[in-house]
């Protein structure tokens, strides 16, 4: 008791400014938790099988609503019989994450590999079928988180080795190279997403010769993804710049190749400087998926936003509800992804003081 | 390579102009003197449906620029509070603009702004149950409604010379702090600058009366009309943009603050000087050279950002010209070919602005 | 420095290993067809399958169930020319498009045929190459109001906010009736027809505008339908018709005629139900739509049941209607102008001789 007397003095309380403003906060917080907690729990409805019961509780949070559409919002109109295959696909990435972080493994290099190469490919597979005995699943069948996670993991797989390139392209000694990569990266950062995306689904189709096509979800795809890298290969260009100069002397005066230098070398160190502004553009890409809904792929958000006009499920609260459930979906994966990079940043400063 | 590369852009260029040709589509930027034929429900300028879509590109390109304006202002004083409270002594403070930053940062932008529009279409009373203030300000599901002026013959001149005279006493300011820098004395520039305004002001106030009329917002059937008024859409994007911009812009300041060094705390300390003082005098200049850099890309990013206004019917430039003039006109290659410019000369200028600044700044450290 | 130049030969393993994969997805994932001019009929029985642009989902016309079928009279119609064309109503893709994609779509070929209550202008159909292929559907753009606020007709809403789809006709139509009838209003159009109706359910505008039939197929989408009314009086033209490219005629043809024979099918009593029997009838005009008579099918390039099966599988005219927009349905919206021209409506079809 005694202590925290002392350390609120000492933290809270310091000066009559400090003691106004750590008021302020307790009422801040007082506010916040009061209105959320009314909303989310004391207010809201929880069963139901429609939006009676929503309709009967105003000023609270129609939680039926999620509840009852979870399936959609997950898999979207994926084949029920079909939903094993993404959850196959689901606890094999979430394996390959989680062990690729805890970091107690000796083949984690390999399982890196493994995860950017054959993991997408068996993805492709398991969620598209049409081989092996699968039955063939069309895209526009794909909904919910499972598109998100698919545009996400899809922008992350190609952007990392493009931005790459892109990088390297810029610091190129060829004019040619050098000034293709700039227009590129300086094209795709000086326009919105909203209008790539626009433009990958209005006007690509008339880009191409009559009759070719491309799947709506893959037109998105590959306008997030060529987003993304221009933003990649601008974070990598920082950990490049701040390699110094004699490490590239050196790989050259042991006779190295251009591209073995960069790989044995270069590489390994302007990645990991450079770590939290790749997790910061994974981060950024995420939150962007949801653009997607805008032209009309049924994402995550998409799909919630599809399902408020269903006319058993119309009442006042349930757009507030699911956006506040999107949200908390978004929130999750972005924190952890944000925490994950600090404690990275944390571990390599570590290990780089150390030495 | 190059060659392989050029032949890819004239083989795009091939098939986009055989298609066209093909099925007959109408080309060309002919359409923009067309009249377009629909209305919008904000407008700086004058518009109506018998305007241009020049004048409607130029109408949404206003609409754009307003609201990432007022965006940038609002985040960068809400981003500079909240970067500061950080790094307060305070516990709770810095916990809570914590807080703030990873809930705010870690959301993804669509969803804060469907939430704002949502909660106040949702929320605000209809029209005829307005929220008011003393008559003349109103809070309702249409908007917020604020009183304003009309000018009267005059007026608009009157305004012109006031700002030109807004404009003249920073000028005046800054010459008066170089001299009283360079000799110490105080001259008394600034306020005869400010004496002889206001004697000239009232001269021609006394001798043609106010020029302005004042504008009130009043229930007219089913809306307020009259005053200055901003709608629901407005409002939730701007709230959205603000909020989502200043989780960044704080994580800005505190990197800026955090990277001036230990020494220069204390040296400010050492001399007295109370906290604010050093914190604005001491801390921050030194700080802005790394803040500023990162500080424009937020501000170009906001402005990128208020494009997604397309999910919410504010009419800014896409959702207006590339979204609803894209439709009515069907020509969508030479719309977003012009929308997409835009945003690139936006960008491009403020990397070259960005670029200066920060020569300057390097020659200025060396 | 110049070991920093591009290398022309070597090539990483990891570079190599990521284009492979590149190109082992990219055709999987993309139908590349041969660029060879083809015809649309020539295309659609290759591949076996139609692709037919419908809503994002509007009840009446096009719009998905639980379980993923779509119905509505739009969607009957793209079935109809499947069943006509390949013998089977499920070989059909649904495109969803919103508004604003649903031209390009047509025109790029990523769609055979765009059945998406679409209303016919003249610019839409000289200046975005496309052909539209006859109404379906006549309607008219009217409003939906609360019913508290006391209006009971489109003149009483002077100073008015609206609610509407961007990019339609609805919008320049509003312009066009408030600015000649010398009435002020406040427009808000969005981007998606859903999000206009949350808008005007929270109260954001005092009317929400589209065609009429809309109106009803979203009223039921209210939180409570009861308390809205749609307005009696139209305010424009909207015929909505499905449109192809154009320039292939053969291929708007046989869409065109399966409008026209789910159209005579209703003038003549033959429905679903009683086809077998009506095979046997002595009347001419029903033995040439059935294929008893005559080879109608085989000139526009199908077989000569082709009306037959259309009629079996999918049902004529009047049967769609009434299931999807008329009694049968819970719109109960009813025939009006879309009667047949025998009872007082509009829809008329050539003869087939």
């Amino acid at each position: 008791m005694q202590q925290i007397i002392k350390w609120s003095r000492k933290n809270l309380f310091a000066t009559r400014m400090n003691t106004l403003l750590s008021l302020v906060s307790l009422w801040l917080i007082y506010v916040t938790i009061d209105g959320v907690a009314s909303w989310a729990f004391i207010n809201a409805s929880f069963l139901g099988a429609d939006k009676a019961s929503c309709i009967a509780n105003p000023h609270g949070a129609c939680w039926p609503f999620v509840t009852a559409k979870l399936n959609q919002f997950i898999y979207g109109n994926y084949p029920a019989g079909e939903q094993w295959r993404v959850n196959i696909v689901f606890a094999l990435g979430a394996l390959g994450l989680g062990l690729l972080m805890t970091g107690c493994i000796s083949f984690k290099k390999q399982l890196a590999v493994l995860m950017l190469t054959a993991y997408p490919v068996l993805t492709f597979i398991l969620l598209s079928g049409g081989l092996l005995g699968l039955s063939y699943v069309e895209t526009n069948q794909w909904g919910g988180l499972l598109v998100t996670l698919v545009i996400a993991v899809t922008g992350i797989v190609v952007s990392l080795p493009l931005g790459i390139l892109l990088a390297l392209g810029r610091r190129s000694e060829l004019p040619i190279i050098r000034m293709m990569s700039v227009v590129f990266i300086e094209f795709w950062r000086g326009v919105p997403l909203i209008t790539v995306l626009f433009m990958a689904s209005v006007m690509l189709p008339l880009f191409l010769p009559e009759g070719m096509n491309f799947d709506a979800l893959l037109r998105c795809l590959i306008g997030v993804s060529l987003f993304a890298s221009a933003y990649m290969a601008e974070v990598i260009r920082g950990g490049l710049q701040a390699i110094p100069k004699g490490q590239y002397e050196a790989g050259k005066s042991i006779g190295l190749s251009y591209w073995k230098s960069m790989r044995l070398i270069i590489l390994p160190q302007a990645l990991v400087i450079s770590i939290p502004g790749i997790v910061n553009t994974f981060i950024g890409l995420f939150k962007d998926t949801t653009l997607v809904m805008i032209v009309g792929i049924f994402d995550l958000l998409g799909i919630i936003s599809f399902h408020f006009t269903d006319p058993n499920w119309t009442s006042p609260q349930v757009p507030i509800t699911g956006f506040v459930f999107a949200g908390l979906v978004f929130w999750v994966f972005c924190f952890a992804m944000s925490y994950y990079s600090k404690s990275v940043e944390r571990r390599f400063s570590v290990t780089g003081e150390n030495k | 390579m190059v060659s392989a590369f050029i032949g890819l852009v004239w083989w795009l260029i091939d098939n986009t102009v055989a298609n066209l040709a093909r099925q007959n589509v109408a080309t060309g930027f002919g359409f923009l003197d067309n009249n377009t034929g629909f209305d919008i429900n904000q407008k700086l300028i004058a518009y109506d449906e018998t305007s241009s879509y020049l004048r409607l590109l130029l109408v949404g390109l206003l609409n754009t620029a307003i609201v990432s304006v007022l965006g940038i202002l609002l985040a960068t004083v809400i981003g500079f509070m909240v970067g500061l409270a950080r790094l307060s002594d305070n516990w709770l403070v810095s916990k809570l603009a914590f807080i703030y930053v990873e809930i705010f940062r870690n959301l993804p932008l669509l969803i804060q702004i469907l939430f704002w529009y949502v909660l106040l279409i949702e929320l605000l009373p209809h029209p005829k149950k307005s929220f008011s203030l003393w008559e003349v300000f109103f809070l309702n599901n249409r908007g917020l409604y604020l009183p304003w002026f009309t000018t009267l013959p005059g007026g608009g001149y009157l305004l012109w010379v006031l700002g030109l005279f807004g404009a003249g006493w920073f000028y005046v300011a800054h010459k008066a702090r170089k001299m009283r820098e360079l000799t110490g004395h105080n001259k008394a520039y600034a306020r005869n600058y400010i004496l002889i305004g206001v004697i000239c002001l009232g001269g021609y106030l006394s001798l043609w009366g106010v020029p302005f009329e004042a504008d009130l917002p009043a229930l007219k059937g089913f809306n307020f009309r009259g005053g200055l008024s901003f709608t629901p859409e407005f409002v939730a994007l701007l709230v959205a943009l603000s909020l989502y911009t200043a989780s960044f812009i704080a994580e800005i300041v505190r990197a800026g603050v955090l990277s001036v060094s230990k020494g220069q705390f204390e040296a400010a300390k050492a001399l007295g000087l109370p906290t604010s003082v050093s914190m604005n005098k001491v801390i921050i200049p030194q700080a802005m050279r790394v803040i500023i850099p990162p500080l424009t890309s937020q501000y170009l990013n906001l402005t990128k950002n208020s494009s997604l206004a397309a999910a919410i019917a504010y009419p800014e430039l896409v959702s207006v010209f590339a979204g609803t003039a894209l439709n009515q006109t069907g020509q969508a290659v030479e719309i977003i070919f012009i929308t997409m410019s835009i945003y690139l000369f936006l960008s491009l200028l403020t990397s070259f602005l960005m670029n200066t600044y920060n020569a300057r700044v390097a020659l200025v450290e060396k | 420095m110049n070991f920093l130049k591009w290398p022309t030969i070597e090539f990483s393993k990891a570079g190599l290993l990521f284009t492979i994969v590149t190109f082992l997805l990219f055709p999987a994932l993309s139908n590349v067809m041969p660029a060879k001019a083809e015809g649309t009929l020539e295309l659609i029985k290759k591949r076996n399958v139609l692709t037919c642009g419908v809503t994002q989902g509007l009840p009446g016309f096009s719009a998905p169930d639980d379980k993923g079928r779509w119905h509505g009279i739009d969607a009957d119609f793209c079935r109809a020319v499947a069943v006509a064309v390949l013998g089977d109503a499920d070989a059909i893709k649904f495109v969803p498009l919103s508004a604003k994609v649903r031209f390009t779509a047509l025109q790029s070929g990523e769609i055979d045929l765009l059945a998406r209550n679409t209303t016919w202008t003249m610019h839409r159909d000289t200046a975005l190459g496309i052909q539209f292929i006859g109404a379906n559907y006549y309607d008219g753009q009217g409003f939906i109001v609360k019913k508290d606020i006391g209006v009971t007709s489109v003149r009483e809403l002077d100073g008015a906010s609206i609610c509407a789809n961007a990019g339609t006709t609805t919008e320049l139509n509003v312009a066009d009736y408030f600015r000649s009838n010398g009435m002020e209003y406040d427009i808000s159009s969005f981007e998606k027809s859903e999000e206009a109706v949350a808008a005007y359910d929270a109260g954001r505008c005092d009317a929400y505008t589209t065609d009429q039939s809309g109106l009803y197929a979203q009223r039921q989408r209210l939180v409570d339908p009861d308390a809205h009314i749609v307005l009696n009086e139209v305010i424009s033209k909207e015929p909505l018709s499905p449109a192809v490219r154009q320039g292939d005629d053969v291929w708007a043809d046989i869409v065109r005629w399966v409008h026209y024979a789910m159209l005579n099918a209703e003038e003549l009593g033959v429905n679903s139900q009683n086809i077998d029997s009506m095979k046997a009838s002595p009347n001419p005009s029903i033995r040439r739509l059935l294929g008893v008579e005559g080879s109608f099918g085989e000139s526009l390039g199908l077989d000569n049941d082709w009306a037959t099966r259309v009629i079996l599988k999918v049902g004529n005219y009047g049967e769609s209607f009434d299931r999807n927009l008329g009694a049968g349905s819970e719109l109960k919206i009813e025939r009006g102008l879309n009667a047949l021209w025998t009872q007082g409506g509009l829809q008329f079809a050539p003869p087939i001789r």
